[in-house]
């Protein structure tokens, strides 16, 4: 019932997006905003021929980079969340690196690790891990000391305390977190893909603009858009399978 | 057996030391249960927490049957005062846990828990997280996971003084039943001189800061049917009372 109802309501969203933008295309009458429905003809006309080679690419190289910071910024975040010494220790390192503006390091990544996948990749988990290992450890340290003595007292290993209790708390902000930084990480996605390769939305909507192929830009540009979207979903769903206790 | 002897507790706070618990005695024979009452600040929960393997670091002798507090070796179940039930999980994992900590297969054990689960008046929430419960429900479920482990101590600290009246007399109960079965040794920390008085074999009087034992008391009314409503319930809690106020003005 709820599922059905939340499908309803990603629908709606849909709705109110295309009619904004019919109502902007009428207003400004210019092949710069195409109408919506021209668009989406577009769209499926190139979806298998050029979209879903682009859109592959992108997607593997967004999840590739959460994997990648959830792999090393989940266990760091836990340990400096349980941990005051590796707090202590790792803290102003975090928070140091942390404001750099990671797009500045692009050029050095390309330099060091090449033009290839590995910098768009790299770039994406830096966006990201920052924010899972604060994240987590925050998560982490919220936890009443209280809900430790009963596993204290019954001998609990370090093995059962993060198992038991660290990773299942601090589940609901890591997913938040992953929600925060997907946005900023679609946005870098783009601006690497627009260097050093030929495949990517990224690649393919500024391909489309130098082109002044407006019907494919807004094609390109309703894709990732799409891929935002599932990408959200995911992580709403999997915040009901694993989470579902805190809204009870 | 629980034995406590010239145990000496002391805690830092801003680089100076501050003792907590000071030349504690005491002992507790197996199956028997203590009450230990005192005013708030005077270490009852540091005690707990000694007992407990929590606070390692104490001077003196604490022993269960013998041996010093190891929480690896020992079953010790302790019962915080939120009750200590973890959000993500339900009744059913949550009672599971101790079990699960101590590598006790659930086959060797289902029996025994489904029995609990009766006993406690938990059927039918087997499924429903913490959240969903109320907070007598929560209690039912801190003492299923607990006596679930048959420990060699159970220790509870203020177990029932977030329940309204009723719901804690009638927990209070639901205890005494499942002790009676199991006679597990049980220290339980309290603020409330009728709840030691129903529920402790020994009652013990903590008094002052630094926390000191004042006085131990064995329980002549502990046992006796509805002994709540009896005039030397009333009487010997009045008794009791007067004891602890002038104990603790000194």
């Amino acid at each position: 019932m709820i599922e059905q109802r939340r499908g309803v309501w990603y629908l709606y969203g849909i709705l109110i997006f295309f009619t904004l933008w019919y109502m902007a295309a009428s207003l400004v009458n210019l092949p710069i905003i195409p109408m919506p429905w021209i668009v989406m003809e577009n769209l499926l006309g190139i979806f298998v021929s050029k979209i879903l080679i682009h859109g592959s690419y992108s997607l593997w190289r967004i999840v590739a980079g959460v994997i990648l910071a959830v792999i090393i910024g989940v266990p760091a975040g836990l340990y400096m969340g349980y941990f005051p010494k590796w707090d202590r220790a790792l803290s102003p390192i975090v928070y140091l690196t942390y404001p750099i503006p990671k797009i500045a390091l692009l050029p050095i990544m390309m330099l060091l690790l090449g033009l290839g996948e590995v910098s768009k990749i790299l770039m994406i988990f830096l966006i990201i891990i920052f924010q899972v290992i604060i994240a987590v450890r925050d998560g982490v340290k919220s936890i009443p000391k209280e809900t430790y003595y009963p596993l204290y007292s019954l001998g609990a290993t370090s093995g059962n305390i993060f198992w038991e209790i660290l990773i299942p708390a601090s589940m609901p902000k890591f997913l938040t977190s992953i929600r925060v930084a997907m946005a900023t990480a679609i946005s870098v996605l783009f601006f690497t893909e627009t260097f050093g390769t030929e495949y990517g939305m990224g690649y393919f909507i500024m391909d489309a603009w130098m082109r002044v192929n407006y019907l494919e830009m807004y094609s390109g540009i309703v894709v990732l858009s799409c891929m935002g979207l599932v990408l959200f979903g995911v992580i709403d769903y999997l915040d009901r399978k694993i989470c579902h206790w805190q809204y009870k | 057996m629980i034995q406590i002897k010239n145990l000496n507790v002391t805690y830092e706070a801003m680089g100076e030391g501050y003792a907590a618990l000071e030349n504690i005695n005491m002992e507790l024979g197996a199956g028997e249960t203590c009450a230990i009452i005192g005013p708030s600040g005077c270490g009852k929960s540091t005690l707990l927490k000694v007992l407990a393997g929590i606070i390692r670091e104490y001077e003196g002798i604490v022993e269960i049957n013998g041996q010093p507090i190891m929480p690896m070796k020992q079953k010790i179940g302790f019962i915080p005062q939120n009750y200590g039930l973890l959000p993500w999980k339900n009744v059913y994992e949550n009672i599971r846990l101790s079990a699960k900590i101590k590598n006790i297969k659930d086959r060797d054990n289902s029996k025994e828990l489904d029995f609990f689960v009766q006993q406690l008046g938990l059927a039918g929430l087997e499924g429903r997280y913490p959240g969903e419960l109320s907070g007598g429900q929560q209690q039912r479920v801190a003492l299923a996971r607990s006596f679930l482990l048959k420990p060699d101590l159970l220790l509870m600290d203020e177990p029932f003084s977030a329940l309204d009246a009723m719901t804690r007399e009638e927990i209070q109960n639901v205890f005494l039943d499942v002790w009676r079965k199991y006679s597990v040794s049980t220290i339980l920390v309290t603020h409330y001189v009728e709840e030691a008085l129903y529920l402790g074999q020994k009652i013990v009087i903590l008094s002052g800061i630094p926390g000191t034992i004042s006085k131990i008391i064995d329980n002549p009314l502990f046992g006796i049917e509805n002994i709540r409503n009896h005039q030397d319930f009333f009487q010997l809690s009045l008794a009791l009372r007067k004891m602890i106020k002038e104990d603790w003005l000194k």
